[in-house]
């Protein structure tokens, strides 16, 4: 069975600097930029359907090849679940996609069957996860892992030489030996490095990154995304960098979702967002971070803790934590108000 | 998938807003006095001394040499970072100040007394006296032990209070670190991650140490909770006069907590100084590339727009069991000369109260970080 494609697109094949062939998807005539993946409204909930709990509630988000979009939250708020569904990966029960579309490449991923999700997974689509360490199987090698997407994606291809080829694109050095080492015997750096080649193994056009370098070294991190960015420039691939760490995402990312509580409450080119951010919260995350160039005084943090699902605060859901409140945050919802050409935020009273 | 999804169901625990939790800590904190029944320290001598130490493990071949030759002091009531990547021996060496692994060579003195000819009462006394707080929250707390028997755990062992007095010792240390104390029932998995970090906080001050030695505490957290428990040791250090040894490999974090610096790698100290000129500074290639790769918002957003590149350490750290010739950074080192291969640097004062172990420190205090 050929390699499944969802649509054929415009793709040019070329060589990269390892000698890997790859089908990259012609970003467009200049300004009007191909949209590989698109996020519409998204409502995830878990729990009984009697008593569901929303806990992503209308996320929109835009993936183009050859860009890094980040989604910025404190944990809980939604972004791992959301990055989950774009593959359909929710663990169901107790996680359904109550309303919303995600299009990839023109199709709805939450309306494919589970032949055209097997398709997807891997292939179009691949994850890397936080943890190197639990995510790799400790009982096969590593050469043999990444050999697995390859095997069911790309049937007669070599796998042992692709497998070789893979590892050196990630600068793994001597793969040859190397393909044949067990999980415990590379360090925490070679290991999410082979996480990132089995994520290539079939050329994915979107690569979702949830925190690829929490449990790494910094120097280690920087290795790594500086893979990351080499390699999507490269194979232009999409990569959906999900983080908790406005650092990186100064580093690598193109454009910005803040989130909270489920909800999508800045969005905007990074740089942008960092220089001038407008969200309460966006500017409370980046005021609780310990600057390099030392910090007058004391941080702030920012007060109390993310709100539970099951009782979210009535009105702006960060009102009872944002310090510009007033009486109308905890009345009315607020709309999303537009600053720039992209640069969006949900808040009464940003402008103040 | 399951851990995203238990991690809604753990937030069931506190709603109340850190300027409660703030404001409780800082009560509770007044009324709760660490020195009580610490003898008074000899005047002028370190709270801790470590001397040539060096730690080892197995023999031959594989012989892992976790600890080198390192020596330092720590003030009373000083807060000072240990910074390194993992593999370095950062976490052997602090182990080994809390009497956790013993030394193959040199000395450790707590209070000018060496830690290892301490016997019997001297010994318990010694480990009230110095006490830590760990990495994972998770992995710290027994899961089947309720958080306030574990602290009253510390208590009994220790014969601190009566047994009638023992569970009010518990709530009040649970409000010094800014808990309600009605959660001493509850089990470790009822808490969220900065909250465990914070009962593991309790569990060390119970014994009234001098010294809290913190292994890598806020790697594990969110950034806004990073900051709460970051600011109740600074509270603790500031308050109490604690003495906090941090140790962590976010250059950032410490220098927010850390008035002086140690870098370590390969087992071996390679620059320390007091933060400011440690920063301003440095003068050790691999403080440099530490520095240049720690992820920091407006150094990214400035190099964005000037387009210049982040320094970028090749390799891993090499195993502590490999025998090399030479400075032990000299592999990854961009600045490495001849004389690197050949002839180990020594850590040697370069400025007054700044040492670093590098040939070429001079040379390399010049290039701009």
């Amino acid at each position: 069975m050929p390699r499944r494609r969802l649509s054929r697109g415009t793709h040019t094949t070329r060589s990269t600097s390892a000698g890997f062939p790859v089908t990259i998807f012609r970003v467009t005539a200049e300004g009007t930029r191909d949209t590989l993946v698109e996020v519409r409204n998204l409502c995830i909930t878990l729990g009984k359907k009697s008593r569901p709990v929303k806990v992503v509630d209308g996320v929109t988000l835009t993936l183009r090849p050859g860009e890094t979009v980040a989604l910025v939250g404190e944990s809980g708020c939604g972004k791992s679940l959301t990055a989950l569904a774009m593959a359909r990966l929710l663990p169901s029960p107790p996680a359904r996609c109550e309303s919303g579309e995600i299009i990839f490449d023109g199709k709805n991923v939450l309306a494919m069957s589970e032949t055209e999700l097997q398709s997807l997974r891997g292939n179009e689509i691949s994850y890397v996860f936080q943890e190197p360490a639990s995510s790799l199987n400790p009982v096969f090698t590593v050469g043999n892992q990444v050999g697995e997407a390859i095997r069911l994606h790309r049937p007669r291809t070599n796998v042992e030489s692709e497998v070789v080829s893979l590892l050196r694109l990630v600068g793994i050095p001597d793969p040859e030996t190397r393909r044949k080492a067990y999980p415990h015997q590379l360090s925490g750096g070679m290991q999410q490095r082979v996480m990132i080649a089995m994520a290539l193994a079939c050329r994915p056009r979107v690569l979702v990154a949830d925190e690829p370098t929490t449990a790494l070294d910094v120097t280690i991190q920087a290795q790594i995304l500086d893979l990351l960015v080499r390699l999507q420039k490269e194979l232009g691939m999409a990569i959906l960098l999900i983080t908790h760490n406005l650092g990186l995402v100064a580093d690598i990312a193109h454009e910005l979702n803040v989130m909270y509580a489920g909800r999508i409450v800045e969005s905007g080119p990074a740089v942008e967002v960092l220089t001038n951010p407008t969200h309460p919260y966006t500017q409370a995350l980046l005021n609780a971070v310990p600057r390099l160039e030392g910090t007058r005084g004391r941080l702030r943090g920012i007060p109390g803790t993310v709100p539970n699902p099951r009782s979210l605060p009535g009105g702006c859901r960060f009102h009872p934590r944002c310090e510009k409140r007033t009486d109308v945050c905890s009345d009315r919802e607020p709309e999303q108000d537009r600053l720039g050409s992209s640069h969006w935020v949900t808040c009464h009273n940003w402008n103040e | 998938m399951s851990r995203v999804y238990n991690r809604y169901k753990q937030r069931n625990v506190a709603d109340e807003t850190t300027a409660d939790i703030d404001r409780k800590h800082r009560e509770a904190v007044s009324g709760f006095d660490t020195s009580a029944d610490a003898p008074a320290p000899v005047r002028g001598t370190p709270l801790v001394e470590v001397d040539s130490l060096s730690v080892a493990f197995g023999r031959g071949k594989s012989r892992i040499r976790a600890v080198e030759d390192v020596s330092f002091n720590v003030g009373h009531g000083e807060a000072i970072g240990l910074v390194g990547e993992s593999g370095c021996g950062k976490s052997t060496l602090v182990r080994s100040m809390v009497r956790l692994e013993s030394p193959t060579a040199g000395s450790i003195r707590f209070e000018g007394r060496d830690l290892s000819t301490l016997k019997g009462e001297d010994s318990r006394h010694f480990r009230t006296q110095s006490q830590m707080i760990f990495q994972d929250p998770y992995g710290s707390l027994n899961p089947r032990l309720q958080v306030g028997l574990a602290i009253r755990e510390v208590l009994t062992v220790h014969h601190r209070g009566s047994r009638k007095q023992r569970p009010s010792m518990v709530s009040s240390l649970l409000e010094s670190v800014g808990l309600d104390s009605r959660y001493a029932d509850r089990y470790p998995h009822e808490f969220s991650g900065g909250q465990r970090q914070r009962i593991g906080i309790a569990r060390a001050l119970a014994v009234q140490p001098r010294l809290l030695i913190a292994d890598e505490p806020v790697s594990a957290l969110d950034v806004s909770v990073q900051v709460q428990i970051l600011n109740l040791l600074k509270d603790l250090q500031r308050d109490h006069k604690l003495t906090i040894l941090f140790v962590a490999h976010d250059l950032a974090v410490v220098r927010y907590l850390c008035s002086r610096i140690l870098v370590m790698y390969l087992g071996r100290i390679v620059e320390t100084a007091g933060a400011g000129p440690l920063y301003s500074r440095p003068m050790h290639p691999y403080t440099k590339a530490l520095m240049s790769a720690v992820p920091d918002v407006s150094k990214s957003l400035e190099k964005r727009k000037t387009g210049k590149g982040r320094i970028i350490v090749e390799g891993d750290v090499p195993s502590l069991s490999t025998s090399f010739k030479g400075c032990p950074f000299q592999a990854r080192c961009l600045f490495s000369q001849e004389r690197c291969s050949e002839e180990a640097p020594l850590l040697r004062e370069v400025r007054a109260g700044h040492y670093a172990a590098c040939h070429y420190a001079e040379d390399l205090m010049s290039i701009s970080a």
